[in-house]
Order: C-alpha cells, then sequence, then structure tokens
C-alpha cells in the first residue's frame, strides 16, 4: 500500500478509485473532523479513516458498522445535518454523500457511541426473544401506554425525529414517456439505447449519483472493449444529448403503481455544500409510462452464522465497491466467508490493492473452477467445506472462527475484516409492486419474475439473468431499438445460498442476525414457528423481520428459508411477504412537496374579505371558506362582543356577509319539476319574484340539505345551500338529473362564487338599504318577507331577496363578486352612520337559534328527518313523488318515540354548554335505563334527583300538536312570535311540572344571556355533559343551546319520547341500536 | 393511480377526476310513494357488494361532470369497459379482458397466505 494521504485517509489506496484527489469535504462525525473526497459517501469516508463504528442497534444496542455499499443498508443509520434548522435522522451512510461542512452524528447511543448503557440489553437478551413485547406487557392493560410503550420506545429506536420546521422546499413534476426505465447498470443503459434509437421518449432513472450500477464496483467485466464504469459514463453522455431522453441520478423509483405510473424522488441538493436556495431539496416525479423497462439488478446477502455483525463485517460487493469506486480499503487483513463465487473476485481486487487476504472461508466444497485458479495464482488461501462459525471482538471484528463443516474443531483467524456472500437476490421490488407474479427457482434457490401484470419487463439480474451477454441481449430486445454492446467478463459466478449456515442450526441458540435493523436472528425466527406461527406474514409480524426501514432488502429470504426448514415445507409453499412502495424510504417532504403551510388546502375568501379585516374581524373556518366570525371593538372579549352584535341586530340593525352560502341556478323548462323531486317542498305553487326554504331529503328521508330558493323567472330558479353542503347539493342533483330523470329539460350552474351576498338585518335594515335600490319598491306590500326581486344596487345588477335568517326584517343582496366590496362599503359606510354594526357568524348563530332556525349538519347529522326537527310543515303531503317520499314512511322513521330536536336553558346564565355536546345528541341510542326516566336527567347524573330540580323550556317556530305546553316565552320571545312550550315525556303534561315551570323566575333580558356556545368552558368534573359527537341521550339541538336565559337551572328540553320497556338484553359491545 | 375510460369525454383520465357512485342498474322505481318496506329495502339498502366483476356508477367529477356506468373487477381493480348512463347492463367485455380476470390470481393477501400455510 503506498502513500496515501493521510489526511483523506489512511486506509486510501492511492491510484484506486474514481475520485479527484485535489477535491476535498470536511465534515464532523460524533464531533470530530474528517476529511473527505468529493465524491465519497459518508460511509466511505469513515472507512477511509478506519472508523467501523457506525451506531448501535435496535434492540441489543450492539455495536454495528457498514453492512453494505447501496440504499439497501439496514445498518449504518446517522443524523446527519446541515445546519440548526436542517436535521435528518437515519440516513444511510452509504448513500449519503458527504459534503463540505456537513455534522454526523451515530444514534440510538448513550452516553456515547463506544460506550453505550443500553449494551445491558445484549447481556440480558434472552428475556428479549422475539414476541416478549407481546407476552410481557399484557398486564395491567392500562400500563401499556403510559408506562411500557414510553420505555420500549425509548429503550428501542433509531434517530430523533427534529422538531423544527422544515426550511427546505421540495417540488412536484408530472411527466409522461414512452418508456421508463429502472436502473441504470450495463441492463438499463442497454436498453436505454435501444429503446431511445426508436425514438421513443425514455426517462432512465438510476438511484446512485452516477450511472453504472454493479459497475461501480465490477472491474471485471469490459463493454464495448472498454472499462465498464467507463463505457457506462459514456453512455449516459450520448444519452443525455439525446432530445428523447431524460436521464435522472440520485433518483429512486420507489413505487409502482397502476397503469404504468410510477413514483420516483430525486435527491436534489442533499449532496451540495452550499445549495442554491433557488432548488428544492428534493422532487417527487409522478410519471405515466406506457412501458416500464426494470433493470434494477440483485442485491447480495450476507451469511447468516454467529455474531456475524460485528463491524468490519460486511458484504463482499461494498467491500469491493469502497475499493474500486471510493480507493478506499476496508481493513488491512480481511478474511472472506462465502458461499458464493463473487466473493473471490472481491478478495482479488483487495489481494491486488496490496491488503492481506487472511482466507477465503467457502462452505462449498466446489467453489468455480476459474475464481479457484485465479485465487491460487493469487497466492490466496482458499478453505473449502469450512465455515466461520464465530467471530471476536467488541467494537470491531478482530478475529473468524473457522471449523471444517460438521466437526468441531475450530481455530481462530486474526482478521480486521470480513467480507461475506451468501449470493444475490433478484430486486424485484418493483415488479411485485406491479402486481406480478413470482416464481420459485429451485436450482439457483430464489425468486424470479414469472406472470406480469402491466406492460413492464425485467431484464439482467433482477430477471434471474446472470450471464452479461444475455443480460445485454435482453435489454437490446426489450428496448425494441437497435443498439450494439459487446461485454466480456473474466468469471462466471456460481453457488449461493439461503438460510442459516453452519454454526447458526436449528440445536443452536447463538445470535445469527438475519435482520440487522430490527435485530431479528435465525433463533427468532424458529421461536416464531415453533409458537405457532405458520405463514411468512405471521412470521413477520411477531419477530418484525424485514419489517425495519431497509424492508428485508437482505433479511427476507435468509427468514424464508429458516421457517421453511423448521415448518419442513418448501419455500414457494411457505410464501413470500408483499412487497410494498416505497422501495426505499422517502421523506414526507418529498410526497407532499408543495402542499404545506399556505397551500395546504385551497384558502376561500369573499369579496369582502378585506373590508371586514379591516373592520378587525376575528375569522373562523367554514370549510375551505374563512367567515367573519365576531368584530370585536377596543377591549372586547368574543363574548362581549357577540352580545353587542345581537343587541344592534335586534336593536339597530346588522350587515352580514353570507357570500359563502352555496348558489346553484336551477333553469330550463322543467326547473320547477325538478326541484319539487328534489325538495319535499312543492315548487310549482311558488310564483315568480317569490322564494321559499326548502328542505332536501335523501331518498332515506334524512335532512341532506336546506336553503332559501328564489324564483327568479317560470323557469329560473336561484337556489342556495348551505356553506359546506354546496358540492355535494349540486352532485346529488346532477345525479338524479342525469341519471332518474335525464327526460327533464333542465341545466344546472354552480354560482356560488358569482354572487356576494351581503345580509342586513334589523329594524333599520329597509332604512339603510333604501337608497340604493333602484327597480324595486321595498314597501312591506310590495315587496314582502320571502320575495325576490331582480333590480339594480348601486347601478350594479342584484337579486335582492327579502328573507331572514335571525328573525328580523331582513335583505339579502346579490350583486355579482367583482361588484361585492364597492356595495358593500357604501351599505356598511351608510349603516355604520345609522348605528348598525357588523356581525359574524358567532352572532348570526345565536340570533338563528333564537329564531328556532335549523343549521343543517349542526343540528342535524344525517340521522334526522325533517318531523324530528319540527320542520314536518316544509314536506309536501300532496305531491307523488320526491326524493325521500317513500323513506319518510319507512316504520323507523314513522314511529313515535323518535328523537327530537329541541332546545335547552342552563340555570346559570352565565353557563354555556359547549356546542355541539349537549347537542350534537342525536346520534346514541338511550340507555336501556333511560325510557324509565325523564332523558333530561341524563344530562345530570350524579347532580340532581330526577325531577325536582328540572326547568324545561323548549321553544319551537311552527306548530306542531305535541304534548307539551307551558308558556315560559316572556316579552322579548312573544314579540317576536315564538311559541315557547315545555316538552316533556309522556302524552300528558305533569301537572306538578308545570307549576314549577311557572314559578321559574323571568328571563334576563337577551343580551344578558347570550352566550357564545364556542367560548364554553368544560362543564366541571363529574357532570356528565355529553360532549361532542358524543352522548347525550336526550334530544337537545345545540342550536338552543346557545341561549343560556334562565337563571334558574338546567334546562332540557326534552322529547317527546314515550316511555318504553327497558330493553332486557345487556348492551353488547358498543353496537349502534338507533335507526338504520 | 389508475386510467379510466370516460365514455363521454372518449379519453383515458387519472383516477383523480373521478369519483364513485355505488353500484349501478339500479332503477328507481316510478311509483316511489307505494312500493312496498320490502321493495324499498330492495332498492335502497340492498347491494350486491360483489367480489370480483362488478358493474358500478362513476362521475367524471373533475372533468365533464358526467355519471357513467363502468365494469370493474375489484379483486384486480381493473375497469374492464366503461359506458354512459342510461346504456343497459354491459356484458363482460371481450375474451381477452375476461381471460385477465382468469388469470388474476388472488394477490398475496393475508387470507391467502394463510390458507396456504394450512
Amino acid at each position: 500500500m503506498s502513500g496515501p494521504s493521510k489526511s483523506i485517509g489512511a486506509f486510501r489506496v492511492a491510484g484506486a478509485g474514481r475520485h479527484t484527489p485535489a477535491r476535498t469535504a470536511r465534515f464532523t462525525f460524533d464531533g470530530k473532523t474528517y476529511t473527505a473526497m468529493e465524491g465519497d459517501t459518508v460511509a466511505s469516508a469513515l472507512l477511509a479513516h478506519g472508523v467501523h463504528l457506525l451506531g448501535r442497534s435496535f434492540k441489543y444496542h450492539r455495536p454495528r458498522g457498514v453492512l453494505t455499499a447501496g440504499p439497501e443498508e439496514p445498518n449504518a443509520l446517522l443524523d446527519v445535518s446541515r445546519d440548526a434548522g436542517r436535521r435528518q435522522p437515519n440516513v444511510r451512510a452509504t448513500v449519503q454523500e458527504v459534503f463540505d461542512g456537513a455534522k454526523i452524528a451515530s444514534q440510538n447511543r448513550w452516553p456515547s457511541l463506544s460506550f453505550d448503557v443500553s449494551a445491558v440489553n445484549d447481556a440480558v437478551s434472552p428475556f428479549f426473544a422475539a414476541g416478549f413485547y407481546y407476552k410481557t406487557f399484557m398486564w395491567p392493560k392500562a400500563a401499556w401506554h403510559k408506562l411500557y410503550e414510553p420505555m420500549i420506545r425509548k429503550a428501542a429506536g433509531l434517530g430523533v425525529a427534529p422538531e423544527e420546521d422544515d426550511p427546505d422546499h421540495y417540488a412536484n413534476r408530472y411527466a409522461h414517456c414512452d418508456v421508463l426505465i429502472a436502473g441504470a447498470g450495463v441492463a438499463g443503459l442497454t436498453a436505454a439505447l435501444s429503446a431511445a434509437s426508436t425514438g421513443a421518449s425514455v426517462i432512465l432513472v438510476d438511484e446512485q449519483p452516477e450511472v453504472g450500477g454493479a459497475l461501480h464496483f465490477d472491474t471485471s467485466s469490459a463493454i464495448d472493449g472498454e472499462n465498464g464504469f467507463d463505457w457506462a459514463q459514456g453512455v449516459a453522455a450520448k444519452l443525455k444529448a439525446m432530445p428523447n431522453v431524460t436521464v435522472l441520478t440520485r433518483t429512486t423509483v420507489f413505487g409502482y403503481y397502476n397503469h404504468g405510473f410510477l413514483g420516483l424522488a430525486e435527491r436534489v441538493t442533499d449532496h451540495v455544500a452550499k445549495p442554491s436556495t433557488a432548488q428544492p431539496r428534493e422532487r417527487l416525479w409522478q410519471v405515466r409510462a406506457k412501458r416500464v423497462i426494470l433493470a434494477t439488478g440483485s442485491i447480495e446477502r450476507h451469511m447468516v452464522f454467529a455474531n456475524n455483525d460485528r463491524p468490519g463485517i460486511m458484504l463482499a460487493s461494498a467491500a469491493r465497491s469502497f475499493l474500486n469506486h471510493h480507493g478506499v480499503v476496508v481493513g488491512r487483513t480481511v478474511g472472506v466467508y462465502t458461499a458464493h463465487d463473487s466473493a473471490y473476485e472481491a478478495a482479488f481486487d483487495l489481494k491486488r490493492a496490496g491488503v492481506q487476504i487472511a482466507a477465503i472461508v467457502d462452505c462449498r466444497t466446489q467453489p468455480g473452477e476459474a475464481v479457484l485458479a485465479e485465487a491460487s495464482a493469487l497466492k490466496i488461501n482458499v478453505i473449502t467445506g469450512h465455515s466461520v462459525v464465530d467471530t471476536g471482538g467488541r467494537l470491531r471484528v478482530s478475529s473468524m472462527t473457522v471449523a471444517r463443516n460438521g466437526n468441531f474443531d475450530r481455530r481462530k483467524i486474526k482478521i480486521d475484516a470480513l467480507i461475506v456472500s451468501a449470493g444475490w437476490t433478484p430486486s424485484v421490488h418493483l415488479f411485485s409492486q406491479s402486481r406480478g407474479k413470482l416464481k420459485f427457482d429451485e436450482a439457483r434457490q430464489r425468486f424470479v419474475p414469472d406472470i406480469y401484470a402491466q406492460n413492464c419487463v425485467s431484464i439482467g439480474a433482477c430477471n434471474g439473468t446472470d450471464d452479461l451477454a444475455e443480460t445485454i441481449d435482453e435489454a437490446i430486445t426489450a428496448g425494441g431499438g437497435q443498439a450494439v454492446v459487446v461485454g466480456e467478463t473474466r468469471f462466471q459466478w456460481t453457488g449461493g445460498m439461503i438460510g442459516a449456515a453452519e454454526g447458526a442450526g436449528p440445536e443452536t441458540s447463538v445470535k445469527a442476525f438475519i435482520d440487522f435493523q430490527h435485530d431479528v436472528t435465525a433463533k427468532d425466527i424458529r421461536l416464531a414457528v415453533r409458537e405457532g406461527m405458520h405463514s411468512i406474514e405471521h412470521i413477520k409480524r411477531f419477530t418484525t423481520n424485514g419489517m425495519a426501514s431497509d424492508q428485508g432488502k437482505l433479511s427476507n429470504m435468509h427468514g424464508l428459508a429458516i421457517a421453511a426448514e423448521m415448518l419442513g415445507r418448501p419455500i414457494p409453499k411457505v410464501g413470500l411477504t408483499t412487497f410494498r412502495a416505497p422501495y426505499t424510504p422517502v421523506t414526507y417532504g418529498t410526497l407532499i412537496n408543495h402542499s404545506r403551510g399556505a397551500l395546504f388546502d385551497p384558502t376561500r375568501k369573499t369579496p369582502m374579505h378585506a373590508l371586514q379585516e379591516a373592520e378587525g374581524a376575528a375569522f373562523e373556518d367554514v370549510g375551505n371558506w374563512k367567515r367573519a366570525w365576531y368584530f370585536p371593538k377596543r377591549g372586547e372579549d368574543m363574548h362581549a362582543a357577540v352580545n353587542r352584535e345581537c343587541r344592534t341586530a335586534r336593536e339597530v340593525a346588522g350587515v352580514f356577509d353570507a357570500s359563502t352560502l352555496g348558489k346553484i341556478e336551477v333553469v330550463g323548462p322543467d326547473a320547477a319539476k325538478f326541484l319539487n323531486l328534489m325538495y319535499t317542498n312543492a315548487w310549482d305553487t311558488l310564483k315568480p319574484g317569490k322564494c321559499r326554504y326548502g328542505i332536501m331529503t335523501r331518498e332515506d328521508g334524512y335532512i341532506y340539505d336546506d336553503g332559501v330558493v328564489g324564483r327568479i323567472a317560470e323557469d329560473r330558479f336561484h337556489v342556495t345551500t348551505t356553506t359546506g353542503g354546496a358540492p355535494r347539493v349540486l352532485n346529488h342533483m346532477e345525479d338524479y338529473l342525469q341519471t332518474e330523470f335525464p327526460d327533464l329539460d333542465v341545466w344546472l350552474t354552480s354560482v356560488s362564487e358569482q354572487w356576494a351576498v351581503i345580509a342586513v338585518q334589523g329594524p333599520k335594515a329597509r332604512d339603510i338599504i333604501a337608497p340604493f335600490v333602484e327597480g324595486q319598491d321595498l314597501s312591506n306590500e310590495a315587496f314582502p318577507h320571502m320575495s325576490v326581486a331582480e333590480c339594480t344596487v348601486m347601478g350594479v345588477p342584484a337579486r335582492l331577496f327579502r328573507v331572514s335568517f335571525t328573525g328580523e326584517v331582513g335583505y339579502e343582496i346579490n350583486v355579482p363578486s367583482d361588484y361585492g366590496a364597492a356595495v358593500w362599503s357604501a351599505i356598511w359606510e351608510r349603516a355604520k352612520g345609522m348605528g348598525a354594526c357588523l356581525y359574524g357568524t358567532e352572532a348570526m348563530h345565536v340570533l338563528r337559534a333564537e329564531k328556532g332556525y335549523l343549521i343543517v349538519g349542526q343540528d342535524t347529522d344525517g340521522t334526522v328527518t325533517p318531523d324530528d326537527a319540527e320542520y314536518g310543515w316544509a314536506v309536501s303531503k300532496k305531491k307523488t313523488d320526491f326524493v325521500g317520499i317513500r323513506g319518510l314512511k319507512r316504520p323507523d322513521i314513522s314511529r313515535a318515540g323518535r328523537k327530537q330536536l329541541v332546545g335547552l336553558y342552563t340555570k346559570d346564565p352565565k353557563e354555556v354548554l359547549e356546542e355541539g355536546g349537549a347537542g350534537g345528541c342525536r346520534s346514541e341510542p338511550a340507555e336501556a335505563d333511560d325510557h324509565a326516566r325523564p332523558c333530561h336527567l341524563v344530562l345530570l347524573v350524579g347532580k340532581l334527583r330526577p325531577l325536582d330540580r328540572i326547568r324545561a323550556c323548549g321553544q319551537w317556530p311552527g306548530a306542531g300538536g305535541r304534548d307539551a305546553l307551558c308558556a315560559d316565552g316572556g316579552p322579548d320571545d312573544c314579540r317576536r312570535g315564538y311559541r315557547s312550550r315545555i316538552l316533556r315525556q309522556g302524552r300528558r303534561p305533569h301537572q306538578w311540572l308545570i307549576s314549577v315551570l311557572r314559578r321559574l323566575p323571568r328571563p334576563l333580558p337577551p343580551a344578558a344571556c347570550r352566550y357564545p356556545a364556542r367560548m364554553a368552558a368544560r362543564p366541571p368534573f363529574g357532570w356528565n355533559w355529553p360532549h361532542r359527537r358524543s352522548a347525550c341521550r336526550c334530544v337537545c339541538g345545540p342550536a338552543m343551546l346557545r341561549q343560556c336565559r334562565l337563571p334558574s337551572g338546567l334546562i332540557c328540553l326534552c322529547d317527546r319520547r314515550r316511555p318504553q320497556p327497558p330493553t332486557v338484553a345487556p348492551r353488547s359491545g358498543s353496537g349502534r341500536t338507533s335507526g338504520s | 393511480m389508475l386510467l379510466i375510460h370516460c365514455p363521454y369525454c372518449e379519453e383515458d383520465r387519472s383516477e383523480l377526476e373521478f369519483h364513485g357512485a355505488g353500484e349501478a342498474h339500479i332503477v328507481r322505481p316510478h311509483n316511489m310513494a307505494e312500493i312496498s318496506d320490502d321493495e324499498f329495502a330492495e332498492y335502497f339498502f340492498m347491494r350486491n357488494n360483489e367480489k370480483g366483476v362488478t358493474w358500478e356508477r362513476w362521475r367524471h367529477q373533475r372533468g365533464c361532470g358526467r355519471f357513467f356506468n363502468a365494469v370493474r373487477d375489484t379483486v384486480s381493480d381493473r375497469f374492464l369497459m366503461t359506458y354512459k348512463a342510461g346504456l343497459p347492463k354491459q356484458a363482460v367485455p371481450s375474451a381477452d379482458a375476461a381471460q385477465a380476470i382468469a388469470e388474476e390470481k388472488t394477490v398475496e393477501t393475508y387470507e391467502a397466505t394463510e390458507g396456504d400455510a394450512r
């Protein structure tokens, strides 16, 4: 070994490797500074300095080093940071390229890598056998979440996730191509040449920084007469120059989905010392390829023997890569343990680089003749029919123990690195993801592609093709065009084994690792089988074999072979676990790319948004919309603001942005006929110029949506929907129009964003808008409640509705969105001068609740019929058909005793029930014993005795002939013509209860008692308030919960449920028993 | 991500543009108000939910907006054909497609491997 520069590592070999000596980069590993060459991976750079110990294992905290030189690495996972904000854990040292200034740290160790306290786990490992979690931490049950799981997570694990926001940005691209080629080794490059020659658009993808694949390490193959790797770079340059070819390096095809759709992750700047901020860190490619050529190669397997995991033990191909590509030798005295010829070539290369080969231990008796001859020529000691049965060394391998197969004589050989090979596993991941079926090749003990499910083809090593010339032929054919490539290779490889090697067999108890990342040993697999796991899927889950982030690229075949041996069944019968995307870990950043922060979800703003913002509005999210919630003045909290807004709207007027309401234009000769079918009400009787409140049910009779519909002309309706319901209502209407009633001559158009809607509500509403309106007499006689007119407002064409969602005189001015802000400004200017206010959704909720108006989706949950919500009046009795007509006649819908939407007061006006809490309420069936008691008591379990302290009052618009009564309305209610009633159980009023109610104190004035429900605190401990979506067994509507008027008591409201015999059967499980 | 052929647009479009709409060829009774509970249950609640070839409705929601029918194999998740709404129920398309279905063995599900193991 001659004169390597100390600064770039004592284990560099002059003249070896492909990096440029002049270009170096400095980085730190666990605080110590090292110099690397540009192009090094972290693994090669550290190995160059003789650093083999890179981490601690997941469970036993055993010292671990580098096992591979590629993306399949299970061991060497490190924490890489660029600066304070950019840190990524669990980075594979064999993939991450060194850049100047990188800070790299080992993981899963404390206090230091070389002295890790948790390594005691290794000594007590008999207690940690596979599946021990499942058996050990069963009791007490509650301790799992609180104690065991946190403890286990802390002890076992990998890196620590960063907590900072990711400062980088990520990009996304879509692409289409005729041919996508995954893998740019000999096969992929040749196929690309062939495909490109046809003029097809080609995308060639490779996960490494440079093309070449196995040519990175394979120096004994020559192609077209030149060194393989050089040939590959030449071909890549040629391909890049072609207009129909895209070559993507540092890009992984991580998923192969339906219909030629593939996901690619491109690492753009991770290898750059000072990335431009204009560049994304990574880029997601979503490619639709007409045809896919899989040239993904194969992955070398390790040997399974005792203590095969010490730092310094690695795959033969990895050692060869480090030497031939990076110019680094992995040791001075290297042992070789193999069942396959390929390791011999690694030994030859190392030997030629000046490394002493302690011995090649081959567990076969008859290795390939060509390699044996070469070994003899190089004077390498080959020991056939022997196995390595143990290794020594603590933080690095220091010896291997060799024994003749079937013999107990052992001898120790001193080494400082051990390279192993059990043969090669075709990389069929993408093929399997495409739903292709594999077959087991008995002769070579491997799974290879069999039946294709998509338009793709596997070529080369991933197809089980070993011969170079054959691979090239396959590639040219797959490309469908012409190419002339001649490959020669010196050695034909033979051999290979799967499963445990000598000394790690069924009767042994040594730690022979299969899955390095999850610390699964051969013994664990056998234990799983003994415990009754007979399917490979069960064995995998019991042992966690193949479940680590490397997804068993090295371990799956070994695990399968050991299981098959234990079960005494052929390997294909034991089955293969499913290959799932992603092939290698993909960052969340890549997957979500632009879709975060403000771009995570669209935000919809009304045309008047900025104006309301300027008025100090607090906004709330309603679906994607931002809606003004309330308008606090200086010093006001939400309570105060909402109370003021409510009072002002009642006494003067309020201006409200109702633009978010869904709006659908229903036009055509059959428009009225269509609406008759879609809504429960009748629409043919509605005159042009009038509007009507409509309820839409689904076919099962449950309320789906509601809204005011104005008839603009005989053949034109302006339909409004709930804010959140607009898309589904349009979909629902389109569905019926297109598929059930295609004969109707009707067109539907979404106009939600075409109209800005300014609602002016309150006693002075007419005065406020009058000066702006032209073309419509606003007098009560000419334009009564529930009228609609086309007119102009400030000269802008408008649709003016006289409707109210607050119980006051009200107008809703629809103007084209572009004019919304201008009209709003003018109206608000005038309204302000007259003492009006802006109000937001919270006040709107209070006002409408007092009026008793329903909000679909808030007061209803999809199991509420119009009758349940006291809106039975809106269901036409005359129509012969509408969507829901039959559903409403179902026995369960029409039975007595259904839950009912009612209102609540709280005793203490300051007590505000949580919205949707005591409401929500319809979703749960009553408890059996509730039937014997008035249902509102359920709210008060443990606090009140039945009946004696109940203050019940509900108020409802509309008639309904309920068996309930009471007049607790007070003047305030009466003014608005509400009918307040007590709803109680049973047909006849309970005289005693009525007398109690009559003694109730008078209500407080409205402004003092309107507490916005959403501000409510949780009820005191011990109160069984049902929370959101949970359990009020009563049926109280959340609407009414917003009011808290009675200073005296809880409120209820109850329903018309009649006493029913308690259900005898105990409730089983959590099954719902109500309705359908 | 599937490509789905919209029979109105007459081209293959990405799955993202479509929305499923349940089983196809369930006729809404013309005398809706008069049908019996059983008939209503049959119409509204009962679905075949077959494993294998099913006839379903889809909507080209983010495209032309039209509802159409599709023949899909729920095992392989393949669309065998699509056709316009209102057309009668179509036979499973071609021999090729039938062949494809026949060849499509169950993927390596938990049940399948478990079955093998026994």
